[in-house]
């Protein structure tokens, strides 16, 4: 399990990396913490020419914010979010709690944000993140910079909008999202979920007036749930029972895959229990 | 296969405080380079895709799994392996908890573990024991069941912060 | 000069103290087999068969033989190998023995069957060679199922295996059996399934060769439990003596079984290793050894058993199949799971009578081997699902039904012929329930009824036979007969003592509980004593480690030796201090007089007159200092007991099964070093909750295995992995030097039996009962949602 050979090089800022890869051609990648490439590279699944390693880019490893906005810079690592002061995430705060369902604390020092929304897992938590909260992914290429909102970027199984020369940057999110939750189950700690569920609840005098469902583990990209957002649209009372039936209008509307592993009425289950959880989660915080 | 991507590069690695320098393919995993390269066998490599955790070191203080980093990625880290813990055949605190509680029946993943523990507990010193669990399930172990590991990091981190309080007071 | 580790009575045995082995495995100093480097030394890896049944139709190498670093790749017709061949003393009716070619010739069997073998120079080179390797087959369709290797007409993995079974035996047949059960009160049933699994030792296998051209050897250092028989094997199939090979094992990352049988690739290394005559190297890589190494456990169990009023079991009846994959191990061969399983069945019961039928099939997926505990898991957990359901259906509790089981008096000859030494099943029953029981999980049972959450509480018993000696292998008619060991013991100059053992520890702590033995036995201190194991050069031929035979078997022979070279010292001893042989004695590394304490020598001092002034010697003593011993296991050997309770949770949102409680009661007689008898019942029980809960094998209908990594198998982490408690009884063995009795298998023995039970205790509000392992979250929610769905 040794990887393929490819040419290593390390850009020192972003121009010089996204004209790099440009330069290389299709078969030049970028290497952020290598926490998604290398494995597969080991296994042979992927075999990139040459990798531009941007992990000495110091100015894309940031966590910041301006108004309510929060930035966070694409290099910024799992575990520098996971560790980050309760000031700087402020509102924010489902994102930093994200972070500790990211497989363990050695994959966390190394992965970041960048390389995760690139990669694409439809149950990677910053993919669910970026989607619940509509967020901005703010890229670099030799072509200029362009802002991706979360809901259009993820196109399919491991299939982002990102053209092959395209850095991202940052991603931003736009506006604080205080009664927000994630949450998921995996046979074992730290293994990808096998549904993920994230919801973020408007909340107002006991009651909620909208939401956002995202769920990932159900679909090739992270999925937002109209059916279930429509029931906490209506000005409910915030309570288990309204939360039950979202977790249930939820389970109904997705259309899970049934290949190997847990079939798709497991996953429906599932659905159902976890969006319920994260309306509590969320409610609660 | 394209001859000038197979081409060797000359890395110079700070690792347990000396510097080395090693001519390598860009593809060899630090986890390869510090076992065959540098001859620091303590570092084990049980799967090479990043669950087992028998390859942790530490890079910068952090505990990472050396078969997921390419040994090019790591110049300018400080890497740190399990053979600079204890001094000459003295153990340290936390090796000598290691074998005190059973901590270890094969020994293979121990390297690992007590890499992940170091890093761990330099940034969690007063880590309650679920906390210390949840950072344990970071490795495998096949062999013990994981309690005495859990019990071994948990008496070291007690005692370091005893040692601490009496340091202070 | 004694340390505190000492026990009170001044002994060695018994006293937890720190293990020997420990300092160079914390820091770093250890040698495994990968972190063997020597000039020249190339690199292998295998061509595998990408597909699960058919005929090779070519094999070009000529492309890998032009990558850059590759310097030779051989096919089977290059290399030209013996087959490795298992055999039992049965007539063909029972057993079918099969032969494994060391590289497939023109068929292949499995996905990851090894077909040719690949050296560059480097371990990264070697698998851009793989890459270009073109092999061509003729695809035929895959037997992967008991259903398809036994249906009519169904396609044959071995052409001399006829309905694709390699061993059909039915054995004990009570008479009347038929009768008892027309006639009794209560009869339940139970189908059970176990997964396929693999033992997974975290260092995976590997091998160096190399030619010794002053010794005239091949020096084979590899990570195996049974070095001379990897030796016997290796020279059957290279065709040389055995003196001209020499196998080695340095530090050794687990085995559990995968590791006690031959496998191809060390043979096919070390033949590949003498034609390009330069060192070569092979280290499993984790896919291969998730996917193409031996696997275990895959069972299907179909067992009634017939109760009178009181609960007491009249009859046992089963059907046992055991899915062996591909090929039968060496030397154990595909009888191993089958043989174990109707010949102990019965455990810890008093059962009257017995019928089974056991059967090993062949199919085309990866081999097995013996994994830790060997059928045994499954068949306590079928035996205790029987009494559970006899309970129920009686109105009994699950304790009480078991209670008025157990065998209670010793020793006990049971219906399979088997003889029983002293246990405490009935007292770790008692004490396992009253540990949950005061600890109130009961009540917090009852309690959390009453919210609609579902707490289970199970228990198992068992035992664990240890110890099996010659006679206990050649009932099950091995060609091959393990049982004895042979220990050299040799005091040096400076006092200190080398002790060989034929058994091969691989994290059992042997370098620690052996010389505890010693130490004891000639009044030395720890230090001084050291063991030596794994070098066939410098051990007399041994069986190495498997079936909890090492501290029972290799251990007594250490310590009879151990005594034989205490009464030279004696001997000599009473010679030099002038006095009658009987009144001398060990101790404190010195003889002394039993009459004046005063008057005593040292060992070195006695060593010295033994090798440097042998004129001193009395003349009917030879010079030096050495003496050897061998023990082989006495009657049906010796047996370990346990009980286990468990209290889960079943969460019903998810279907996750969470371990609250695990409690252990384990008996294995004179506990040589508690603290290591404690570190294996809980790695153990690990792993038998890891098959009672998450990992498989499974195979697509393409016969390619659905596991290739750790993120589908699914190696349970400390998060889902309790502490457990373990509480020692202690009943010694009469039947090894020591009293002790063996203890490596225990804990995974009884661990699934346990969950499952208290799974379904949990699931008893719905009226669901699961019976095949892994009881998987889906599982569980199914069941759980068949009650919601069905009110
Ligand atoms: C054992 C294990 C468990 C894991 N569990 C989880 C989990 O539960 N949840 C989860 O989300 N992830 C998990 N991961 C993956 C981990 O989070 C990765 O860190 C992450 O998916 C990728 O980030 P990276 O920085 O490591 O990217 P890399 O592996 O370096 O790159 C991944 C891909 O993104 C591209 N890329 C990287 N950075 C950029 C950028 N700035 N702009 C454009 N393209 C870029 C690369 O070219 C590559 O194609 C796990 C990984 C392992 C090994
Ligand atoms: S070898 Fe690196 S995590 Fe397993
Ligand atoms: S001690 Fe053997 S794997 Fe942990």
């Amino acid at each position: 399990m040794k990887p393929p050979p490819f040419g290593y090089h390390r850009a020192r800022d972003v121009a010089g990396a996204t004209a790099l890869v440009a330069e290389l051609g299709e078969d030049a990648k970028f290497l952020a913490g290598g926490q998604s490439l290398i494995p597969m590279m080991n296994f042979r699944l992927a075999r990139p020419a040459h990798l531009v390693d941007i992990a000495r880019l110091g100015e894309l490893s940031f966590l910041r914010r301006d108004d309510d906005r929060l930035h966070v810079g694409a290099l910024t690592t799992h575990h520098e979010v996971e560790s980050a002061p309760d000031r700087s995430v402020r509102g924010f705060e489902v994102v930093r709690e994200a972070m500790r369902w990211i497989g363990h604390l050695p994959i966390r020092t190394r992965g970041t944000a960048g390389g995760s929304l690139a990669h694409g897992d439809a149950t990677a938590e910053w993919c669910l993140l970026a989607v619940l909260l509509d967020a901005e992914i703010v890229t670099a290429s030799p072509r200029g910079s362009r802002v991706i909102p979360a809901g259009e970027a993820f196109l399919g199984f491991f299939t982002t909008l990102l053209e092959p020369d395209e850095l991202i940057v940052e991603v931003v999110f736009p506006k604080p999202a205080p009664h927000a939750a994630l949450t998921e189950f995996a046979e074992r700690r730290g293994d990808f979920a096998i549904v993920a569920a994230a919801v973020d609840l408007d909340v107002a005098g006991g009651r909620v007036t909208g939401g956002r469902v995202v769920l990932g583990g159900v679909a090739p990209v992270p999925l937002r749930v109209p059916a279930a957002e429509a029931l906490l649209g209506a000005g409910e009372r915030a309570d288990a029972e309204l939360f039950a039936a979202c977790g249930r209008a939820a389970a109904e509307a997705v259309d899970p895959p049934d290949g190997p592993g847990p079939g798709a009425d497991y996953r429906r289950s599932l659905v159902r229990a976890l969006v319920a959880r994260a309306c509590e989660e969320a409610l609660a915080r | 296969m394209d001859d000038a991507v197979n081409d060797k590069v000359l890395l110079s690695l700070d690792v347990n405080g000396s510097e080395h320098e090693v001519l390598v393919e860009p593809r060899r995993t630090l986890a390869d380079v510090l076992r065959h390269d540098l001859e620091l066998t303590g570092t084990h490599i049980a799967c090479e895709h990043g669950v087992c955790g028998a390859c942790t070191v530490l890079v910068d203080g952090a505990p990472v799994r050396s078969c997921l980093m390419f040994a090019a990625q790591a110049e300018g880290r400080g890497v740190r392996t399990v053979e600079s813990l204890g001094r000459g055949d003295e153990l340290s605190d936390l090796q000598r908890a290691f074998t005190e509680h059973h901590a270890l029946q094969c020994g293979f993943c121990t390297p690992g573990f007590l890499m992940l523990a170091e890093g761990f507990l330099a940034a969690r010193p007063d880590a309650s024991r679920a906390e210390i669990r949840e950072a344990v399930s970071s490795n495998l172990c096949r062999c013990t069941g994981y309690q005495t590991i859990v019990d071994a990091i948990e008496d070291c981190a007690a005692r370091r912060r005893a040692a601490e309080r009496t340091r202070s007071a | 000069m004694r340390e505190p580790g000492f026990t009170a009575d001044g002994t060695w045995v018994g006293a937890s103290v720190k293990r020997k082995e420990d300092p160079r495995l914390l820091t770093g100093r250890a040698r495994f087999v990968d972190d063997i480097h020597l000039p020249r030394m190339l690199h292998a890896q295998f061509v595998r068969s990408s597909v699960a049944a058919g005929e090779i139709t070519s094999v070009d190498l000529s492309r890998v033989r032009d990558v850059p670093g590759v310097v030779a790749a051989f096919t089977a017709a290059d290399l030209d190998l013996g087959d490795i061949t298992a055999v039992l003393d049965r007539p063909r009716s029972e057993f079918v023995p099969t032969a494994m070619p060391v590289l497939a010739r023109d068929r292949v069997r499995f996905v990851g069957e090894p077909i040719a073998i690949v050296l560059a120079e480097d371990a990264y080179a070697v698998e851009d060679g793989l890459e270009a390797a073109e092999v061509t087959y003729r695809a035929g369709t895959p037997v992967l199922s008991e259903e398809q290797a036994l249906a009519p007409g169904a396609p044959l993995v071995h052409d001399e295996a006829a309905d694709n079974v390699l061993l059909d035996v039915s054995m004990f047949a009570t008479e009347g059996i038929d009768d008892i059960f027309a006639d009794a009160p209560c009869v339940v049933s139970v189908r059970a399934t176990t997964g396929r699994q693999n033992a997974l030792p975290l260092e995976t296998r590997g091998v160096v060769a190399s030619w010794d051209a002053r010794a005239g050897q091949l020096l084979v250092q590899t990570c195996t439990q049974v070095p001379h028989v990897v030796r016997t094997v290796l020279a059957g199939c290279l065709g040389r003596p055995e003196n001209t090979v020499r196998v080695v094992v340095p530090d050794m990352g687990g085995g559990f079984g995968i590791k006690c049988v031959v496998g191809r690739e060390e043979i096919a290394v070390a033949a590949a290793s003498l034609r390009v005559g330069r060192p070569v190297k092979w280290i499993e890589d984790r896919k291969d050894a998730l996917t193409a190494s031996f696997l275990a456990r895959e069972q299907r169990y179909q067992a009634r058993a017939a109760f009178d009023e009181a609960g007491r079991i009249l009859a046992l009846d089963a059907d046992v199949l055991c899915d062996m994959g591909a090929y039968s191990c060496y030397p154990f061969s595909a009888g191993i799971e089958p043989l174990m399983a109707s010949a102990e069945m019965p455990g810890v019961y008093r059962v009257p009578a017995y019928r089974v039928r056991g059967r090993a099939i062949t199919t085309n997926k990866a081999p097995t081997a013996p994994y830790r505990g060997v059928s045994r898991p499954q068949y306590v957990m079928v035996m205790e699902r029987l009494f559970e359901r006899a309970a129920r259906e009686l109105g009994l509790g699950p304790v009480e039904i078991r209670r008025r089981n157990l065998i209670t008096t010793f020793p006990y000859t049971g219906v399979n012929g088997i003889t029983y030494d002293p246990g405490s099943y009935l007292e770790s029953l008692n004490l396992a329930e009253r540990v949950l029981t005061e600890e109130g999980w009961y009540e917090r049972q009852r309690e959390l009824a009453g919210q609609g959450r579902f707490l289970g509480i199970g228990y198992s018993c068992f035992n664990e036979r240890t110890g099996y000696g010659s006679d206990a292998f050649a009932k099950r008619r091995m060609a091959v007969v393990p049982g004895f060991d042979i220990s050299e013991i040799r005091m040096d100059t400076s006092g200190t003592v080398v002790a060989t053992t034929g058994t091969m520890s691989h994290g059992q702590s042997h370098e620690t509980t052996m010389a505890q033995i010693v130490a004891d036995r000639l009044g030395l201190d720890l230090d001084h004593v050291f063991i030596q194991q794994g070098d066939t050069d410098r051990v007399a031929y041994g069986w190495g480690t498997f079936a909890s035979r090492s501290i029972t078997i290799g251990g007594s022979a250490v310590g009879l030796a151990a005594g034989r070279l205490g009464d030279k010292l004696l001997h000599i001893g009473a010679h030099l201090l002038r006095t009658r042989p009987d009144n001398v004695e060990l101790s404190g590394g010195r003889v002394r007089k039993c009459d004046d304490h005063t008057r005593s020598l040292s060992y070195v001092d006695i060593a010295e007159v033994a090798y440097l002034k042998a004129h001193l010697l009395p003349k009917d003593v030879d010079p030096g200092l050495t003496a050897t011993a061998s023990f082989d296991g006495i009657g049906d050997g010796t047996f370990s007991n346990a009980s286990h309770g468990v209290v889960v949770e079943l969460h019903a949102g998810t279907g996750q099964v969470e371990i609250l409680r695990y409690a252990c009661v384990e008996d294995c007689g004179v506990a040589i070093n508690p603290q290591v008898v404690e570190g294996q019942a809980r790695g153990g029980i690990a792993q038998g909750i890891a098959g009672a809960l998450f990992e498989q094998v499974t195979y697509d209908e393409q016969g390619e295995p659905s596991a290739a990594s750790f993120i589908d198998y699914k190696v349970p982490t400390a998060c889902e992995i309790p502490d457990i408690s373990i509480h020692h009884l202690e009943t010694p063995s009469a039947f090894t030097g020591n009293g002790a009795k063996g203890v490596g298998e225990g804990g995974t023995i009884g661990a699934p039996a346990a969950v499952l039970n208290a799974v379904n205790d949990a699931l008893r509000p719905t009226g669901v009962e699961l019976d095949d392992t892994p009881i998987t979250p889906e599982r569980v929610l199914g069941a759980l949602e068949v009650r919601w769905t069905t009110r």
